[in-house]
């Protein structure tokens, strides 16, 4: 029996299946995906990272940052009954530890990566998601001494300390610090030493600010299976909470 | 040239004397010669597992201080980790499964090694691509999407050199003496076909053309999935039902019942690997996910295979080689186990973004892959060079590796699970989850240590063997040119 065409026809088909399932059909899917409307305002969703926040997210795939940072919020399985939204939780504890920024359900959606390249959502959580960072944490300053020195702004952290995207120098006597070094004591810097970031390090840190997922898409949680009028009112009193990003410090 | 057909099952079983010197088909030890090449490939291989097991040790060293070597930005967590992955997936076990595979396909076909000098070619590319692709990791240049972190100019370079592999293995098929295939070609010939397609529709999709947003990702799961359940699944496999029979001295079990294993993992293995809750449009997860369950289907069946086959006396084993195939097939079915669990969503729920995760992929690659290649390494290459291999050494590998793998894979798994658990009780801050994961992470230290000690005494077994081959060369060699100088010496007088 010369059976070899067999098994490479065999072979064919078997990989030919699942590409066309993994590969085509969602690419036919939500390939041609763009920018959405959001309803009331009109605003565009999402928006292109600014300039510096994309040479961030360079620095972010060179180092990888996303073996120990997902970069992705579970959404909730569990639909809510109605007028009991405070019993909900996420998939996971993901919005129970405050990762989520939209009152929805819905959390992390294809839309919200539509721009990114690399799509980085990492698959370890190692340390906390990153998807809201720039939601939670708004202060510049914070990240960069957290990325200089981890312990200093979460005692224990395992995070290694990221010195190589930073200059230290010794000061002149008399000299006065750079405007933009790090507070004097960061990462146990004497007060004759100054600690600045390279371009890399702010990059990186307008990468982070520039991560947070807008509640200009999903503002609620889908009317599935019914309306909950309770909670929809509840989201159109906080909608606009987000804080809009902190330029990193100059 | 026409041969007499063989009218048995397709023969795994040992080849009757008379038979074999009735076809006029190259004899084994003819086989063994023509396929030294082969031995590049391997040794590549082992250099590449003990720089792999090194840069893994770094980064699980960082685990116990995170400032160790913090200041060089070549040796950060983010590049180490990933340089140790790709060291160990392209640079020690796919290219000690190419070796494996081509040895195979010329035993099976009863042929020698077509092309030698296109799996040499082959063999320097991919080696080049490997480590240019590390230094690229190293140097802050991989591509950031898990699996495929070597840059375009290394990927381009791994791709070519496994054509010319592959093609060298196609050659050696087509040219085959012993027409009758076996099961275990199905999964060889399979695997062979498999990591072109897979490997240059990531590359043309991630990197040459991107696709848009979360469909990145998709693609990266996708490929990374079929590389470790098809591609390491079928070679690992395929070897398995080779070197068990043959080690064991009996029949495999069922052809049948490997077959059936061969098909149901090729439908449904290559459809697992896309977490529950990513953002994708989200019948893609639940697909995975029931595809993932009924992996368990071919799971059983192998163990169902090797279990009946093994069971009962074995020949007494002089080297390691049948503990380190039994070893890597139990580990398969485990590591099958294990994924199958992680693929049901409530589970998933608990392990996904943990330590489990991990585990799993190393018992797949280690645990399972290299461990079926390192018993069929014992076996080939004394075959190929006529040399023996030091058993001292074999012996006390087996035990560093067995022993490696599970210091390894056990506390990553535990300690992965009660990560979960911990992480979705939001009344556990965060930092503690992170504590309670770090005497777990620092056991698993102890394995990447054994590993290290047990691929050096790989390397070295092999280095030794090759030393003692060349110093035999080197005094026939001698001998000769002494013979042929008093020759000469005699000839005026």
């Amino acid at each position: 029996m010369n059976a070899g065409p067999l098994v490479f026809l065999a072979a064919f088909f078997a990989a030919a299946t699942s590409w066309l399932g993994f590969v085509l059909v969602p690419q036919l899917q939500i390939g041609g995906q763009n920018q959405v409307e959001a309803r009331d305002s009109g605003q565009l969703y999402p928006s292109r990272r600014p300039g510096l926040a994309r040479q961030g997210a360079e620095v972010y795939r060179a180092n990888g940052c996303y073996y120990c940072h997902s970069e992705q919020v579970r959404s909730s399985s569990i639909v809510p009954a109605s007028g009991h939204s405070e019993a909900v939780r996420g998939f996971g504890g993901d919005v129970d530890r405050g990762w989520g920024a939209r009152k929805s359900l819905v959390q992390s959606v294809a839309q919200d990566y539509l721009y990114d390249y690399p799509v980085m959502l990492g698959s370890q959580r190692v340390g906390p998601d990153l998807a809201n960072i720039g939601a939670r944490q708004t202060n510049a300053v914070w990240l960069l001494a957290h990325l200089y020195n981890p312990q200093d702004t979460s005692k224990g952290s395992t995070m290694p300390p990221y010195r190589f995207l930073f200059t230290k120098t010794r000061l002149k006597p008399g000299e006065k610090p750079a405007p933009d070094a790090l507070p004097s004591g960061t990462g146990g810097t004497t007060a004759d030493e100054q600690v600045v970031p390279t371009d890399d390090a702010r990059a990186l840190v307008a990468y982070l600010l520039s991560l947070h997922s807008e509640s200009l898409v999903y503002p609620e949680t889908p009317p599935w299976p019914k309306p909950n009028p309770q909670a929809e009112a509840a989201t159109n009193a906080t909608a606009a909470t987000n804080q809009p990003a902190t330029p990193p410090a100059k | 040239m026409s041969l007499p057909q063989s009218t048995t099952q397709p023969s795994l079983l040992p080849v009757g004397k008379a038979e074999r010197a009735a076809a006029s088909e190259a004899s084994p030890a003819e086989i063994d010669v023509s396929c030294r090449p082969v031995l590049l490939l391997l040794l590549g291989g082992a250099i590449w597992l003990v720089g792999g097991a090194f840069l893994g040790l770094i980064a699980s060293l960082k685990f116990h201080s995170p400032n160790l070597l913090a200041d060089c930005p070549w040796l950060t967590y983010g590049r180490v980790h990933p340089a140790a992955t790709n060291a160990l997936v392209y640079g020690a076990a796919m290219q000690a499964g190419l070796a494996v595979l081509l040895w195979l396909i010329c035993q099976l076909g009863r042929t020698k090694l077509a092309a030698p000098a296109l799996v040499i070619a082959g063999c320097m590319v991919w080696n080049l691509g490997t480590a240019a692709g590390l230094l690229g990791i190293l140097a802050g240049d991989s591509t950031g999407f898990e699996w495929l972190e070597i840059p375009r100019y290394g990927a381009a370079l791994l791709f070519f050199g496994y054509l010319a592999v592959a093609l060298a293995a196609m050659l050696s098929f087509h040219q085959r003496s012993e027409r009758q295939l076996s099961v275990v070609h199905w999964f060889l010939l399979s695997a062979l076909f498999w990591f072109p397609w897979i490997y240059s529709t990531a590359e043309l999709l991630l990197v040459v053309w991107p696709v848009r947003g979360t469909l990145q990702s998709v693609i990266a799961w996708w490929y990374a999935n079929n590389l470790t359940t098809i591609w390491f699944g079928f070679v690992g496999l395929g070897a398995g039902f080779y070197f068990v029979p043959k080690l064991t001295n009996k029949p495999l079990y069922s052809h049948y019942l490997a077959l059936f294993a061969f098909w149901m993992l090729a439908i449904f293995g290559s459809w697992v690997g896309i977490p529950v809750g990513a953002p994708v449009p989200s019948w893609l997860p639940a697909l995975s996910s029931f595809a993932g369950v009924l992996t368990i289907i071919p799971i059983l069946a192998v163990a169902l295979n090797v279990q009946k086959t093994s069971c009962g006396q074995v020949p007494p084993q002089t080297g390691a080689a049948l503990p380190f195939v039994l070893f890597g097939m139990m580990a398969y079915v485990v590591a099958g186990l294990m994924g199958c669990a992680a693929s049901i969503a409530k589970v998933s729920e608990v392990t996904n973004f943990t330590w489990f995760i991990p585990a799993q992929a190393q018992l797949t690659v280690y645990g399972f892959f290299v461990m079926v290649m390192f018993g069929a390494t014992y076996y080939i290459v004394p075959r190929l060079t006529q040399t023996e291999l030091s058993i001292g050494f074999e012996k006390w590998h087996f035990r560093l590796a067995a022993l490696g793998v599970l210091f390894y894979v056990v506390p990553l798994a535990i300690g992965g699970i009660r990560q979960g658990f911990a992480l979705n009780n939001s009344n556990v801050a965060f930092l503690d989850v992170v504590k309670g994961t770090l005497m777990f992470l620092r056991i698993s230290t102890t394995g990447d240590l054994l590993l290290l000690a047990g691929s050096l005494l790989l390397l070295l077994n092999l280095l030794g063997m090759l030393g003692r081959v060349g110093r035999a060369c080197y005094t026939t060699a001698m001998a000769a040119n002494r013979n042929a100088n008093t020759k000469a010496a005699e000839v005026p007088a």
